[in-house]
């Protein structure tokens, strides 16, 4: 199967949702689960052929699009967009499952609610497979539109409000991205050819001005900054999980805001090498900033998934770190940390929403207590928890630590003020679950049932991956350092001496 | 004095203008003395077929080109070609709105509110004249985007602004709004028109020529007095300028939009915009071209205020004609760009988003004009609160079309965007870039602001609904959505063509 089949697969799914009657929402929910789970084992056959030693972009595909403008129907994964699509492709059914009664009640029937997250995978492939930018771009706008209407649609709260605030935070960074890609696209015409193939475009840094490289390449990050929220970029995040239903949430933080780390790996590194060195000081500054302001809104969080968004935005406070420290490690940790939040992410969010269905509110305060009621319920949060806090033996402790020791080769400074925030992540984790699951029982959770039998097949495989990576991660890292270390050395990195080779 | 010379008119070449303004002459004669139940469907069955007739014929000359059509007067090469199938097309989707005739006043020339005018309507009359208006509009349409010189492309201006003005008075209800829409449209429109012809005198004093190509000549020859040729090149832009609705020029635009019949309103905004834009593009591009330097930072200076104006008062509008008036404004500044490139993929990029903007513009008022109470259209933004719950079909469908118009990937709204803009960054400017983008971004917002209140909203029971469209405005919207999707999706074969096809014969 080609990378464009399985890409398309959702969207068969979803037409054939589009064409069952609505009276028949149990089968349309096992028509979209059917799908999500036929594409997750088609991408893991598809994975179990990739070559982990060859650093080139494999299982291409090119075909002619809009060829006036040297537009490519383009795909192909190197060892980091693949880990990110097995991710994506993973989470989808575990989503579909865990929230299998969240399409009921919203203002849209349940039938769209499938159909939107169908759509939405297929763009999520896309978005990671797209070796042509201006496919990638189009991924990364139109993935907006669903995202959008499963906010607002299926959402709680002021929903409409987070989910205008999240597409035009999105839209304003995806418009200055297209101003760079236009800036690129010119360039690439003066250069000889249009095109929008990303090993092209990576070649033309050298006949740009500073200038025009600065600027091109603050179009892309600022757009990336906002997807996977740096602060200052951040204020749609906690509103938009707030308000989206746990699964949507799950999407969003989970998937989605990859897009945006993963786009500063392939696009701002990659083609605009200079630039991002220009901006390397920054951007730590940044992130660390991320890392503990995130932190320090998490322990002062009063809602339950307002504090997941908070860790979310101190953890990709660590991503962006990885990232622009361009060590070996830290750009493998940083992939690594980016599956390994997606999986933590998706715990915490579906327990969280389990929780709140049954209790009726997402006030942490609500919930004392449930260790004694509803112990396997308590016991995954507590889990979920303790992945979010990079707990050693869990599998974000292994990314949590390749960045920093990464990081600290370079930048030591910066890696140990990164270190505090594993100490306050110990703090945001560890007094919820307290309040949460221990201490007397708040009045009013005497009779919440524990978690069902769908319930627990959801959850199971999560913190199966969560527990496994923890102590085996290296069929993870094969795919990734080989793709990371290429990377570090395509900037004209050398790792620095002494190397720790950890995970290896 | 010379002799007399005999003009020679290629006849193939001009057969989609004849076959126009013949089907509107068959058309008055309708009027005149067909009995009055059956004028209504000869009429759309007139236009419908004088309109394919004249696509049929412009799709004869494809390949032949000539300057020398008419004379000097009529230019007819690849920019014509498309920019006229362009208009025939937009034409044909939107003439399909006229065929719901209650919307068109009954007696026209009466007063509103006076007895003749109760008297019309209770005898349920239905007047029918519209149709060869629109033909006649469309008609100087065709000849504006192919007039070579100066006082053709004027006379052109008058024959497709005149019916114009008397369409836009022809609403059933509301006629006051209606008859203060067309006739602040022909003040203001009258007085732009003698700003055109007083550039034109000027040009004419500079270059001893009222050929484009004659201007052209002069303004590489140099040896004229350049302040002619400034105030030439400015005042005849006021004139195009207003036909574009560009700011300073646009204070006419929300009123007529508003007021103006809605089937009106579609054919004249998404038609007016190919015809005008087409004949803007000949121009600088044909005659002006030389004196670039000169005109460029005007009219960018006009495109970057008319984008940000346009973009930011649309956000405030409560009334849905005047926001996508407003927002009309805005994509004349977009489509400003195309021409301050001046190059050859200003020219394409230009011709595509005029094209792609006017479909789906024709199919956003038809989508306007089906949300109605009792008393006729809605267009108070309030009341179409919740309109998702009611006709989900059609308000997906109007959202479709607001994100084409916001430009997001998928639709042909981005692919005009994309086209368009990187054209005019080819051209070295970054400023143009930076505003369209940014303009872009706060546009997006008041889209999406609709799309809330539509989805996200709670209905507002007051007796607003959607009316079962007719058969024909059907044809009209689900035309307009497929045409806009197929170019957002497949834009390739299209590109291809006007890339292929686009240029001007100097």
């Amino acid at each position: 199967m080609t990378l464009t089949i399985i890409m398309l697969l959702p969207l068969v799914g979803a037409g054939l949702i589009a064409i069952l009657p609505s009276a028949q929402e149990r089968l349309v929910k096992q028509v979209a689960l059917a799908t999500t789970i036929i594409v997750a084992a088609a991408t893991i056959v598809k994975a179990l052929n990739f070559n982990v030693d060859n650093t080139e972009l494999q299982f291409r595909q090119s075909y002619s699009w809009i060829s006036s403008f040297g537009i490519n129907w383009a795909l192909g994964v190197d060892g980091i967009a693949l880990v990110l699509i097995l991710m994506s492709v993973i989470l989808a059914p575990i989503v579909i499952l865990g929230g299998w009664n969240e399409s009921e009640g919203g203002r849209f029937s349940v039938k769209t609610f499938y159909i939107l997250i169908l759509v939405l995978e297929t763009m999520v492939i896309g978005v990671f497979a797209a070796t042509d930018l201006f496919l990638f771009y189009v991924f990364f706008e139109a993935m907006l539109i669903p995202i959008y209407f499963l906010i607002g649609g299926y959402g709680s709260g002021e929903r409409a409000a987070a989910a205008v605030k999240f597409l035009l935070y999105s839209l304003f960074g995806g418009l200055l991205m297209l101003a760079s890609i236009i800036g690129l696209f010119v360039i690439s015409g003066q250069n000889g050819e249009v095109t929008f193939d990303i090993t092209k475009l990576s070649e033309l840094h050298t006949g740009m001005s500073a200038l025009t490289q600065n600027l091109l390449f603050l179009g892309f990050f600022i757009a990336f900054a906002i997807k996977a929220p740096l602060w200052p970029f951040h204020t749609w995040l906690p509103d938009a999980a707030k308000s989206g239903s746990a699964g949507t949430s799950i999407l969003l933080l989970g998937i989605l805001d990859k897009v945006g780390t993963y786009g500063m790996i392939r696009f701002c590194l990659e083609i605009f090498p200079d630039a991002s060195k220009t901006f390397t000081p920054l951007i730590i500054v940044l992130s660390l900033i991320s890392i503990l302001y995130g932190a320090f809104l998490a322990i002062g969080a009063k809602d339950i998934k307002r504090l997941i968004a908070y860790t979310s935005i101190s953890h990709f406070g660590f991503i962006t770190l990885g990232i622009f420290a361009m060590t070996t490690q830290s750009q493998a940790g940083a992939t690594l940390y980016m599956f390994n939040h997606g999986f933590s992410t998706a715990a915490l969010f579906l327990v969280a929403g389990w929780m709140i269905l049954r209790r009726g509110s997402s006030t942490i305060s609500d919930f004392g207590g449930l260790q004694r009621i509803t112990p396997i319920m308590a016991w995954s949060f507590f889990i979920a928890g303790l992945s979010g806090l990079a707990l050693p033996g869990l599998s974000s402790f292994v990314s949590e630590f390749l960045v920093l020791v990464g990081t600290y080769t370079r930048y030591p400074v910066a890696a140990i003020i990164a270190t505090f925030g594993i100490v306050l992540a110990a703090l945001y984790i560890l007094i919820p679950v307290q309040r949460a699951l221990h201490g007397a029982t708040t009045p009013g959770n005497e009779n919440l049932k524990d978690l069902n039998l769908r319930e627990k097949i959801a959850i199971a495989p999560v913190i199966a991956i969560i527990v496994f990576l923890g102590f085996y991660p290296s069929p993870l890292l094969k795919i990734i350092n080989p793709a990371a270390a290429h990377i570090v050395q395509q900037q004209g990195y050398s790792d620095p001496a002494p190397t720790m080779n950890g995970g290896k | 004095m010379s002799t007399f010379i005999t003009p020679v008119l290629n006849y193939a070449m001009l057969a989609p203008i004849l076959v126009v303004l013949a089907g509107a002459l068959i058309g008055v004669l309708i009027e005149a003395f067909a009995p009055q139940r059956s004028r209504s469907s000869s009429q759309l069955l007139l236009a419908v077929f004088t309109l394919i007739v004249a696509l049929l014929a412009l799709i004869r000359t494809r390949g032949t080109y000539s300057n020398k059509v008419a004379m000097n007067s009529v230019t007819f090469d690849g920019a014509g070609y498309l920019l006229q199938m362009s208009i025939l097309i937009i034409a044909l989707i939107a003439i399909l709105l006229l065929a719901d005739s209650d919307k068109f006043a009954a007696a026209p020339t009466a007063a509103p509110g006076s007895d003749e005018e109760r008297q019309a309507q209770a005898a349920n009359i239905r007047v029918t004249e519209i149709y060869p208006l629109t033909l006649f509009a469309i008609a100087g349409m065709l000849l504006f985007t192919v007039s070579s010189d100066l006082i053709t492309l004027f006379v052109a201006l008058e024959v497709l602004s005149l019916p114009l003005y008397l369409m836009a008075g022809l609403a059933r209800r509301r006629r006051l709004a209606s008859q203060e829409a067309a006739l602040k449209y022909f003040l203001l429109g009258a007085f732009s028109s003698a700003f055109f012809l007083f550039g034109i005198a000027y040009l004419y004093g500079y270059s001893d020529s009222i050929t484009f190509a004659g201007i052209a000549a002069a303004i590489t020859g140099g040896a004229a007095n350049d302040v002619f040729l400034l105030i030439g090149i400015s005042f005849v832009s006021v004139g195009l300028l207003f036909k574009v609705s560009a700011v300073p020029f646009h204070s006419w635009a929300p009123d007529v939009y508003q007021g103006a019949p809605t089937a009106v309103t579609a054919f004249m905004a998404a038609a007016t915009k190919v015809a005008a834009f087409g004949a803007m593009l000949r121009i600088f591009y044909v005659a002006f071209a030389g004196d670039v330097w000169q005109w460029r930072p005007m009219l960018t200076a006009v495109a970057l205020v008319t984008m940000v104006f346009g973009s930011l008062v649309a956000i405030s509008q409560r009334d849905v004609k005047r926001m996508l008036a407003y927002s009309s404004i805005a994509h004349a500044g977009f489509l400003l760009s195309g021409i301050i490139a001046l190059n050859k993929s200003g020219l394409d990029a230009t011709i595509f988003y005029l094209f792609a903007y006017g479909v789906a513009t024709v199919g956003a008022f038809a989508i306007v004009s089906l949300v109605s109470d009792s008393s006729g259209e809605v267009s108070d933004l309030n009341r179409w609160a919740g309109l998702g719950k009611r006709s989900p079909w059609i308000a997906t469908s109007f959202a479709f079309l607001l994100l084409t118009f916001a430009g997001i990937p998928l639709t042909s709204g981005f692919v005009g965007k994309f086209a368009i803009f990187s054209a005019a960054y080819e051209s070295g400017n970054t400023a143009i870039l930076i505003t369209g983008v940014l303009s872009s971004a706060i546009a997006a917002f008041f889209y999406i602001r609709i799309i809330v209140l539509i989805f996200f909203k709670d209905p507002v029971e007051d007796g607003t609904s959607v009316v079962i469209p007719s058969m024909y405005t059907r044809i009209t919207i689900v035309a307009s959505l497929i045409i806009t999707l197929v170019l957002g999706v497949f834009p390739a074969p299209v590109l291809d063509y006007i890339t292929q096809t686009a240029f001007f014969l100097r």
